[in-house]
């Protein structure tokens, strides 16, 4: 008899309802149950970051969860990031700017972490990046692309909100 | 990689958790799910039935109760690094958890489930060694207390009934002007560690050791304390010859081999570990005695 | 024409939907009806299997298929997978059917298919197959796998040996014989992997009333894979349409033919519908082609100057179980050696091994790092021996540019003879020097072993063949809406060839490069194709598609002409007009000429034209391109625990002319991690069984962000005269000197001990035996 639970979820904003088997992950769900590819796949044990996504505004890995975990939790994945006319977020913005992404795989974990850090503080040091996108694995660019585009974003970021 | 299928269950009160495990063979706790949901995704464990701990109420926080602090089985790893109360009294807790993982993963996290797991290079297993802390445990028969010795009785398995369940982790800080560290040799940052050094001190006012504590992690199943070393400190003044005598002694503990890593290694690096550790243990104490 | 977009750094078109979450790689494919598979593997490295029972399987809810090998279609029973670079030194051509029948040669080699509702029940019902297995000694190593007391990788095999061949060049016997000295030394490079992000994937389907097949597949050439799943589907033509959609990193393994590829196809004929198949991480260590694993034995004679004299030895390459790269990648390595060095003889006999693991095929690098890591070894030792700076050791041995076009003497692996088309060596070391400050690193090096601390630097040299044939082709064509379109085989997993192709198709047709699409790696759209590895795009896509949007220029040219009655000399082509020079009004839209040039029904053609503002053009280079670099790498080492940090990192690299610096800057930093993992951290460990040991991401260590220093990349520019824009490649560039130079660079640091290293990855814990007590420090 297969184990299902009836869960809602809001995903960057929306509310969602389905019906899932209990051992079903939060990123599979994300993924095939509503839609959201963004949120990718590359390890299933914990280790890569690719499918890092926000709970309740905390990066967690959501190959890590089941989907029942995530009921009645606010998500917030990549496709969130960008405003609804399309206007992408100061950190995806300074992405592009900096080819901070090649194949791009890695990129939506690496923009929910950095999305989390920069929401703690405008200021980040080179080495504190780094430390933070530790546990987002990049194959392609060396991070040092991440690193300055992160880097553009914050002092964006610092002059939008008039901070010094 | 998707895990086998289970029942699942999740229970909002402690006594509806241990009815479970109670009425249930084959049922493993989920808690903050680092540890386990990778080997479910492999399938090197496959319960009938997952319990999961996260709904459960009253089971996180940290709890400042006169000279100790009272950690909820469940109390998220990243909390306790964020905690001011952890920061001001048991910095070398804080200290320790920076390498535990990674932020997303101390976002999720616990350290009950670190503890339950009892892998030989948990970095919260050693915290609770060195601090002599003591695991409250709950079952149908009540509630016990057990020192990390009489808890963790064999590599990875620990003494809980298959019925009981962790509650809360509690340790006693030392005074207020103790010296600290703890240091991990580990192959990248966040990786398990080949080698962790934990080491608290205080000294008097003529800079003589008080007392020493020291736990060495990943020599074995559970991180050693020396009593001799530390019984040998006392009394000393902290010079280079008798830091470095602990760290040779502590360099001749037996230690492990595996795949990837030799005992010899090992104990090579408990030995110079040991010496950094109390260096830097004893550089804070003095900074904090004159503060 | 204004080069406005070639050599800018113009943002990426890839970039917004990466972005936002809109990429579209395998598995975000949904197609109706998709089904999905899973494979049984051996667990064992070598077994016979006796009987595959799949009755519970197939008996299990949500399971609609299960195949082992007697269940295949015949065409799949009576060959195995085609070896698409074939070659007379290989004297054992093993290459995997698409599910193993009576023997399987390496753990994780697939014996069985599951297909099912859900990659959840299709696991469940993996797990259910019984395969009866007797387990055989298996070969777990090359050097024993060569002995001939040695276990049989392939049972009825006689020998481990696939192949035996050498390089020659020059007179090794008198190039020794006399010389005033002779080194020698054992060199080990230890398997790794690429470890994309993205794990392959593939989505078949087959149309019953066209009878053919879709397959959308996470690959590296879509083309080629077409090929060879019509031979070993026995059918023809377009019967087989593949679609490489975005790929999350490839770096060579997804290029390859996997055995999974015609199994998932034929389960999707029989079943009649799409038939998805994700390879998991745990597959991805067991499964997916690795790389490096070679033993070198090398002598290096020179004179009383230190200036080289000859190279001799042997190289043992582990294939592993099958050669599907024939023996490309041992022969890539070995012709690397010489380098940017005169070596008047060189002679390699290279043994190509079977041994009861995954094959290995190229992996970034190719090959290529090993080649450059023990040649400067070498260099390295000669610099010691005779007390002399590394530097000027090479600098004594330099091939000069004056020299170019210079040949080495011995064949590539593109048929042809290395030849070095141009580049100045002796310059790119000099600027790496400077750039990082090598003058007065003796210095620094002093002052920090005052402190107790202990730094080193290293070079690493390397000339690489770009740019490899036979072709890769692109069709410029300008649709009926005026905007252009580029459809080329080339097929990216990051290298941003949607932006540079559009770069350069830009400038002859006087567009921005916003206006110009590239449709990548789709076999409908163009009939021939390669496919994006060994840094071959820029200079094989690239020609073709300045060559055809130069052509697809003129023609808008002539026919504009023919219409507005003014010679096609007067003409210019600016933002998707064709107009006449110095009078703007008088113009004609590119939409205007795109319907002039399909014609009218029932009227003739002007005399001379085709039909269609398009132009198919394959670029086929004579021979590869030779890029080169120089690498500095300065680390510290943590005496007492062996840790390695690098300090710094200078990176001198020239690809010739540059489409996109920060595409180029973006290749570099990326290879240069690559290296980093391979000089300190990468190692696959198998276990004497042939049992893989490190199979996640905890046991195989990728470098992380924290692991990658700042690297400081300088570009040189000599242009490659062997293709019409200049071009050479740069995606392993980062690469191939890495290793080299970091290993230099710790064995610099611990000279003063005494310490030398031949071998990669160093650990932290090699470091500290190869240090002995010393590493006790002052807890001595």
């Amino acid at each position: 008899m297969t184990d299902l639970r009836h869960i809602s979820v809001r995903v960057n904003g929306i509310a969602y309802t389905c019906t899932v088997e209990t051992r079903l992950t939060l990123a599979d769900m994300l993924r095939h149950e509503l839609g959201l590819t963004g949120t990718h796949i590359g390890c299933e044990h914990g280790v890569c970051g690719a499918c890092t996504v926000l709970l309740n505004g905390r990066s967690a890995r959501s190959c890590l969860m089941l989907a029942v975990q995530a009921d009645g939790f606010e998500i917030a994945t990549v496709e969130g990031l960008a405003q609804s006319n399309g206007m992408l977020s100061a950190l995806q913005q300074a992405f592009l700017e900096s080819h901070a992404l090649q194949c791009g795989f890695c990129t939506p974990g690496m923009l929910m972490t950095l999305t989390e850090l920069l929401a703690e503080t405008l200021e980040p040091g080179e080495a504190e990046i780094r430390e933070r996108i530790s546990g987002n694995i990049c194959r392609c660019t060396g991070y040092q692309a991440i690193v300055a585009a992160t880097l553009l974003a914050a002092e964006r970021l610092r002059q939008r909100t008039g901070a010094v | 990689m998707k895990p086998a299928p289970f029942d699942y269950h999740d229970p909002t009160s402690v006594e509806e958790a241990i009815g479970l495990l109670a009425s249930h063979e084959n049922a493993q706790l989920l808690a903050g799910g680092q540890s386990l949901m990778p080997m479910m995704n492999f399938r090197m464990v496959a319960p009938d039935h997952l319990v999961d701990l996260n709904r459960v109420e009253g089971l996180a926080g940290i709890e400042v109760d006169g000279s100790t602090l009272r950690f909820g089985a469940m109390t998220r790893q990243r909390d306790i690094e964020l905690s001011p109360e952890v920061e001001r009294r048991c910095p070398v807790l804080r200290e320790a958890l920076r390498h535990v993982g990674h932020c997303q993963t101390r976002n999720r996290g616990t350290i009950g489930g670190s503890i339950c797991q009892l892998d030989p290079a948990a970095e919260l297993v050693n915290i609770t060694a060195l601090h002599d802390g003591t695991l409250q445990a709950e079952s149908p028969r009540g509630i016990r207390r057990l020192s990390l010795g009489e808890f963790a009785i064999g590599y990875m398995t620990h003494a809980l009934e298959p019925d009981e369940l962790l509650t809360a982790v509690t340790l006693t800080p030392w005074s207020q002007d103790h010296g600290y560290a703890f240091i991990e040799v580990s192959p990248r940052r966040g990786d398990f560690a080949v080698v962790a050094v934990g080491i608290l001190i205080e000294l008097d006012e003529n800079d003589v050791i008080r007392r020493a504590a020291i736990a060495v992690s990943c020599l074995g199943p559970v991180p050693i304390r020396s009593a001799v070393v530390e019984a040998a400190l006392a009394g000393e003044t902290p010079s280079h010859d008798v830091l470095r005598d602990a760290a040779i002694e502590i360099g001749k503990l037996e230690a492990v081999s595996d795949a990837h890593v030799t005992a010899a290694y090992r104990q090579h690096l408990a030995r110079v570990l040991t010496y950094r550790a109390f260096e830097c243990a004893v550089t804070r104490a003095r900074a904090r005695r004159t503060a | 024409m204004a080069a406005k977009w070639f050599g800018a750094p113009a943002r990426r078109k890839e970039d917004p939907a990466l972005l936002t979450g809109k990429g579209r790689f395998v598995d975000d494919i949904r197609l109706p009806g998709t089904l999905h598979a899973a494979f049984v593997r051996s667990p064992h490295a070598h077994a016979r299997i006796r009987a595959v029972d799949a009755t519970v399987a197939r008996g299990t809810a949500g399971v609609h298929l299960v195949l082992g090998f007697a269940d295949l279609p015949e065409s799949l029973r009576k060959a195995a997978l085609p070896l698409l670079v074939p070659h007379p030194a290989i004297t054992q051509p093993f290459m995997p059917f698409a599910l193993a029948g009576s023997e399987a040669c390496y753990a994780g080699e697939p014996v069985a298919v599951v297909v099912a509702d859900n990659r959840y029940i299709a696991e469940d019902a993996a797990s259910a197959v019984t395969v009866d297995y007797e387990p055989l000694p298996a070969v777990s190593d090359c050097l024993t796998a060569i002995e001939p007391t040695s276990a049989l990788t392939h049972a009825d095999a006689p020998s481990n040996v696939a192949a035996n061949f050498s390089l020659n060049h020059g007179d090794s016997g008198a190039a020794f014989t006399g010389a005033a000295h002779v080194f020698a030394d054992r060199f080990h490079i230890h398997r790794g992997g690429a470890f994309f992000m993205e794990c392959r994937g593939i989505i078949a389907t087959h149309d019953a009333a066209l009878d053919a097949f879709t397959i959308y597949l996470s690959s590296q050439g879509s083309h080629r894979i077409k090929r060879a799943m019509l031979d070993v589907l026995d059918l023809h033509d377009n019967q087989v349409r593949v679609i490489t959609p975005d790929v999350g990193g490839g770096f060579g393994p997804k290029a390859a033919l996997y055995p999974e590829y015609p199994s998932v196809a034929a389960c999707a004929k029989l079943l009649g519908r799409p038939v998805k198949w994700i390879e998991d991480r745990y597959e991805n260590f067991i499964a997916t082609h690795q790389e490096r694993d070679q033993w070198w034995d090398l002598e290096i004679a020179v004179d009383a100057d230190a200036r080289i004299r000859g190279i001799r030895g042997r190289l043992v390459h582990d294939s592993g179980a099958f050669v599907p790269w024939g023996v490309v990648l041992p022969w890539i390595a070995a012709s690397t050696v010489p380098g940017p060095y005169v070596v008047p003889s060189y002679n390699i006999d290279i043994v190509v091994a079977l041994t009861n693991k995954i094959s290995t095929t190229p992996v970034r690098g190719a090959g290529r790092p090993q080649g450059v890591f023990v040649m400067e070894r070498l260099m390295d030792r000669v610099a010691r021996e005779l007390a002399l700076d590394p530097a000027e050791v090479r600098r004594r041995n330099f091939i000069k540019p004056e020299q170019m076009p210079y040949p080495v003497g011995i064949m590539f692996r593109d048929g042809r003879p290395v030849t070095y088309d141009s580049g100045d060596y002796p310059a790119s070391q000099d600027k790496a020097l400077e750039a990082a400050d090598y003058a007065s690193f003796a210095a620094r090096q002093a002052t920090a072993r005052r402190e107790g601390r202990y730094i080193g630097i290293g070079i690493g040299n390397a000339v690489e063949g770009t740019g490899l044939g036979p072709y890769e082709g692109a069709t410029v064509r300008v649709s009926e809406t005026g905007k252009v379109i580029v459809y080329t085989g080339a097929t990216p997993q990051g290298q941003s060839h949607k932006t540079t192709l559009a770069q350069i198709a830009a400038d002859p047709l006087g567009l921005s490069y916003e206006d110009v699409t590239v449709a990548t790696a789709d076999t409908a759209d163009i009939a021939f194709g390669m496919g994006s590895f060994a840094a071959r795009t820029a200079v094989n896509a690239g020609s073709s598609v300045h060559l055809a949007a130069v052509e697809v220029a003129e023609k808008i040219k002539r026919i504009a002409a023919d219409m507005l009655e003014v010679s096609a000399g007067d003409l210019e082509l600016r933002d998707g007009f064709a107009e006449v020079r110095g009078v703007p009004g008088l113009r004609k839209s590119f939409r205007e000429i795109s319907a002039k040039s399909v014609g009218m029904p029932g009227f003739s053609m002007a005399a001379g034209a085709t039909p269609g503002l398009e132009n198919t053009s394959y670029f086929t280079p004579e021979q590869s391109t030779y890029a080169n670099g120089t690498h500095l790498a300065e680390v510290e080492i943590d005496i007492e625990t062996g840790q390695v940090k690098i300090l710094r990192y200078t990176v001198v690299h020239d690809c010739g002319r540059v489409i996109n610096p920060m595409v180029v800057e973006g290749q570099v930093v990326g290879g240069v991690a690559h290296g980093i993992g391979n000089a300190l951290l990468e190692r696959i460990v198998y276990d004497n069984s042939a049992q893989p040991l490190s199979v996640n991401f905890g046991e195989y260590l990728l470098p992380l962000a924290t692991d990658v220093p700042h690297v400081d990349l300088h570009h040189m520019q000599t242009p490659s005269p062997l293709n019409p824009l200049g071009l050479k490649g740069a995606g392993e560039g980062g690469t191939i000197p890495a290793i080299a130079a970091i290993v230099a660079a710790v064995e610099n640091a611990l000279s003063s001990f005494g310490v030398t290293i031949s071998e990669a990855p160093i650990s932290a814990q090699r470091i500290v035996e190869l240090l002995g007590a010393e590493a006790l420090g002052r807890t001595r």
